[in-house]
């Protein structure tokens, strides 16, 4: 069961339940992830929150390319030149303390601003450490990202990690009869009864356990479900966490970051719990060799049956949080990908993206500002500072009008230098089909990890689309960490049908998203070009052909600078009329090494044909 | 509000080593940690500061300048001897260098108020000086922009910071621990800064139950009682503070053997790592991972304890071995010690 098969009316209820949650706690839950399009879903949910929500409680928007000097406060300009002293500004995080933060199109939040956004959750205060200023300002806030990107688009995982709650909208249709909207005075009660609700030590127990057999790694999420439970107690005027608000909490914050489909008797994990209540002691930390308890296997393996009986919590938290899979786990498991590569943890793209889009900021320098530049009016203010009395003495011998309390003249403008990069983005496809064979798809992987360590070392960014069976799936979101490219090449396997012109059809798009963000693509097509699934996923040779060289022929009308590598053991004319028609610079493989291909890839980058 | 006390971390033990290493023995150079989404990375460094053992200043002084030395070129005047010179205790800096912060703020600037209210040319010291004979962190460090990377890679290589702007001419001493934290996922470090750091390590959420509950409990009560939480471990924190202590002052003590020079020199030839920075920040870690055990003399295991730590990125430059490099350690360390 996915959360896509659920009726609406269940939907609407959790909905309602995560805005009651998070009104309760905004802070301590963190957030609520609102993921889907605007529209009348998203606007109930979001008058429910203005509702909800204490009306004192400030409630301010983070816009998208918000600078970091409205985000973390600095030098007020306008006041400092009118007092002749230096006058501070807070910023929105400031300005949002005991309150609540909404980030519209969190999927494109740019990755200073997540990390500047996740440091204020973390922290709950703000250092400030700009143009002068100095301090720790309290901000604890809790966050509604809107999140509205598409497939693999995501708001940034980072931001995610720290957000209870996530409701997806696309499971929310036309208002339901019979759901009960959030209640105000239920929410404020709760709010007040929150501090004194306690929890026992099995419910911390049951929601790890959990996380873990739902392949969530981050600890956090064990934490914030803990937070949702106490605030589902308080909701519910429960003294203690029950059965059930771990069982809401599971459903809320578990269910939608699971990972994998845990297997049906989760009586495997509930083995280990024995060793649970061996560990209570908080000294078993000062000893040394305690890292050796990270590998002790649970000596109670035969206990598990019975474990499992003496604790239905557990079994209650783990089909509560199954009952909320995110849509496409299932799917994703289908397509013969390790659970780890959910589209959930694949869509990083808003925290990849590249750090320096836009150009980022590089030094000031003294000069006049002409259009299009920025003037640094920190900078500005300094170099014009020391002068303040001296030209307030020539204005006062000489008959210039008065009142200016700071007077800047043409010598003090400093400007912002921007470094400006034409950043690349390699985007790779790989045919992972049986007629592309293995031993080829292990020089293609081979090739692919040469370029990047040549993309490395110019800070380009790579992308990987795998196409078999019957669809394209994006391996890797664009990025410049080896890491990921390394974790997800590692995945790829081999084997299926050829849905070429699905393959084609998904790294052009990669292209053209490269291209609204500043970046160069270069696309590299690795395969046979024996296509044999159509775009509509049958499995009709001649349409699949047609289909691929009508795909070939889009990616040579966005001029799309590709190199197609021809990987079948005896190249033949077909691809090369394919690589043709899409404008490629057509090379067969056999004779090609991986560092020749790097080469190939550094070429057409730069400007090459 | 109290921190979250160090001696309240469940495992991680390889953190919180390499964390006490260079509490020890500054020397050793930084600490880069990269890691896992909520792993408690910057939690650790945090806590760190808590443990951290007083040092003497002259008091006043932006610079912490130590009153035992003859503060010669301190530009605040420490040099000159008198009633202004007046040795206090004070705790070890932690800065934290945040994000947004901006280059001004970083290495000091003219100030505004002074000029704009006074007319003066005053120079306000920034987060380098804060951090001098203390530890400057970063988190999120691979995303720190690469204007003020460069000027860090120019101050941790110097210990000194020169500043020329707004017509002021300043030098003066930034020598720090540099910590650092971040996930790899959101870009890789440049290669010059991860030299700078002395150690690094990857932590890894802990994947057995037990563990992950007792890490989710304690975050639990002292996310609800910070302080109930702190008074329950100050005993733990009490302890590893004279441990510390103890270890700080023992390590001029512990001798380090010609053959213990010998097998850092081997591993280090083994694994081809570049420069002498390698063997010297090896034997340093040896020496200080040997003084917290309180031994007097560094042995084998002591090496072996901190060899990954120690070496993993300074591997030679070969971006696609990097995974496997703690791995390329450990198998070197197994043959020179075979040996």
């Amino acid at each position: 069961m996915s959360a896509t098969d659920r009726d609406p009316a269940a939907a609407w209820a959790d909905a309602a339940l995560a805005a009651e949650l998070f009104a309760v706690d905004p802070a301590g839950l963190g957030g609520l992830c609102l993921r889907g399009w605007p529209g009348p879903a998203r606007d109930r949910i979001c008058a429910w929150l203005r509702e909800l929500l204490p009306s004192e409680a400030p409630l301010l928007r983070v816009p998208l390319h918000i600078t970091d000097d409205r985000l973390l406060g600095g030098l007020s300009l306008a006041a400092t030149l009118r007092a002749g002293r230096v006058v501070e500004e807070r910023g929105l995080l400031a300005q949002a303390h005991g309150g609540v933060l909404l980030a519209a199109m969190a999927e494109r939040l740019e990755p200073n601003v997540t990390a500047q956004l996740c440091a204020a959750l973390d922290r709950g205060a703000v250092q400030l450490e700009r143009e002068g200023l100095t301090g720790n300002i309290p901000c604890r806030v809790g966050l509604v990202a809107l999140d509205e990107g598409v497939d693999e688009e995501r708001a940034p995982a980072a931001l995610r990690d720290r957000l209870a709650l996530d409701v997806d909208l696309g499971t929310l249709a036309g208002w339901p009869e019979g759901v009960e909207p959030p209640d105000r005075s239920r929410v404020q009660q709760a709010r007040a009864r929150l501090a004194s609700v306690d929890f026992d030590e099995d419910v911390v127990t049951a929601l790890c356990t959990a996380a873990l057999a739902l392949g969530i790694d981050s600890l956090r999420a064990p934490l914030l479900s803990l937070a949702a439970a106490r605030a589902h107690a308080a909701l519910e005027g429960h003294v203690r966490v029950e059965e059930e608000d771990a069982a809401a909490a599971a459903r809320l914050v578990l269910g939608p970051r699971a990972t994998r489909v845990p297997a049906p008797p989760p009586a495997e994990d509930d083995a280990t719990q024995q060793g649970g209540d061996a560990e209570e002691e908080p000294d078993a930390e000062e000893e040394p060799d305690d890292g050796a308890r990270d590998e002790s296997p649970p000596e109670s393996e035969p206990l598990s049956d019975a474990a499992a009986e003496q604790r239905p919590l557990e079994n209650v938290v783990l089909e509560a949080a199954k009952s909320a899979l995110p849509a496409g786990l299932l799917d994703a498991l289908a397509l013969g990908r390790e659970a780890r590569s959910t589209p959930r943890r694949a869509g990083q793209a808003g925290a990849l993206r590249a750090s320096n889009e836009g150009g980022r900021p590089a030094g000031v320098v003294a000069k006049q500002p002409r259009s299009g530049e920025r003037l640094n009016v920190v900078e500005t203010l300094r170099a014009a500072a020391p002068w303040q009395l001296l030209r307030k003495r020539e204005r006062a011998e000489g008959s210039r009008p008065h009142g200016r309390r700071v007077e800047i003249r043409k010598q003090d403008f400093r400007v912002t230098r921007f470094r400006q990069r034409s950043e690349t983005r390699v985007i790779f496809a790989v045919d992972a089909s049986g007629s592309a064979a293995l031993q080829r798809l292990a020089e293609a992987k081979g090739a692919v990890e040469q370029v990047l360590a040549d993309c490395y070392v110019r800070r380009d960014h790579v992308a990987l689309v795998a196409f078999r069976g019957t669809s394209a799936a994006l391996l890797l979101s664009p990025t410049r960490s080896l890491v990921s490219v390394r974790r997800s090449l590692a995945r790829l396997a081999g084997g299926g049908t050829t849905p070429l012109a699905a393959g084609i059809d998904a790294a052009l798009a990669l292209a053209l998203d490269a291209r609204r963000r500043g970046q160069t693509p270069v696309l590299v097509m690795m395969t046979d070009g024996r296509a044999n699934i159509a775009r509509d996923g049958r499995g009709d040779r001649p349409a699949a052909e047609a289909d691929a060289l009508s795909g070939a022929r889009l990616v040579k009308a966005a001029d799309v600078r590709t190199l197609f590598l021809d990987t079948s053991p005896r190249p033949r004319p077909a691809a090369r009329l394919l690589a043709t028609e899409m404008g490629a610079r057509y090379l067969p493989l056999p004779y090609l090494d991986a560092a020749g291909i790097s080469r190939q890839v550094q070429s057409l980058a730069e400007g090459g044909r | 509000m109290p921190l979250f006390p160090f001696s309240a971390i469940v495992a991680q033990d390889e953190l919180k080593l390499a964390l006490q290493m260079v509490a020890v023995d500054p020397t050793i150079g930084g600490v880069l940690v990269f890691g896992d989404r909520g792993t408690g990375k910057s939690t650790a460094v945090r806590a760190l500061a808590a443990l951290l053992p007083r040092i003497s200043v002259v008091s006043g002084c932006p610079y912490q300048c130590d009153p035992g030395e003859p503060a010669s070129q301190c530009v605040h005047g420490c040099a000159v001897a008198g009633p202004n010179r007046v040795a206090v205790e004070v705790p070890v800096p932690v800065v934290d260098l945040p994000l947004g912060a901006t280059e001004d703020r970083v290495v000091g600037a003219l100030d505004l108020e002074a000029a704009l209210t006074r007319g003066e040319r005053v120079f306000s010291p920034g987060l380098l000086a804060s951090a001098n004979r203390g530890f400057l962190y970063i988190d999120e460090v691979n995303l720190l922009p690469d204007h003020l990377v460069d000027l860090l890679l120019d101050v941790a290589a110097s210990g000194e910071n020169v500043v020329e702007r707004e017509g002021i001419g300043i030098r003066h001493p930034a020598r720090f621990v540099l910590v650092g934290s971040g996930n790899p996922e959101e870009g890789e470090l440049r290669p010059q800064l991860l030299d700078r750091f002395g150690l690094s390590l990857d932590v890894k959420t802990p994947q057995d139950i037990p563990t992950r509950v007792e890490v989710v409990k304690r975050r639990a009560a002292f996310d609800r009682s910070p302080k109930a939480f702190a008074e329950e471990f100050a005993p733990h924190e009490d302890a590893l503070r004279t441990t510390l202590r103890e270890a700080r002052t023992r390590l001029r003590e512990v001798a380090v053997p010609d053959a213990a020079i010998q097998r850092a020199a081997t591993l280090c030839q083994a694994l081809g790592t570049d420069g002498l920075r390698g063997e010297l920040t090896l034997v340093r870690a040896a020496r200080a991972a040997a003084s917290l055990e309180g031994e007097s003399e560094v042995a084998d295991r002591h090496l072996k304890r901190v060899a990954t730590l120690a070496l993993r990125h300074r591997l030679r430059r070969n971006p696609l071995d990097e995974a496997a490099s703690s791995v390329r350690v450990e198998r070197a360390v197994a043959e020179v010690f075979a040996a």
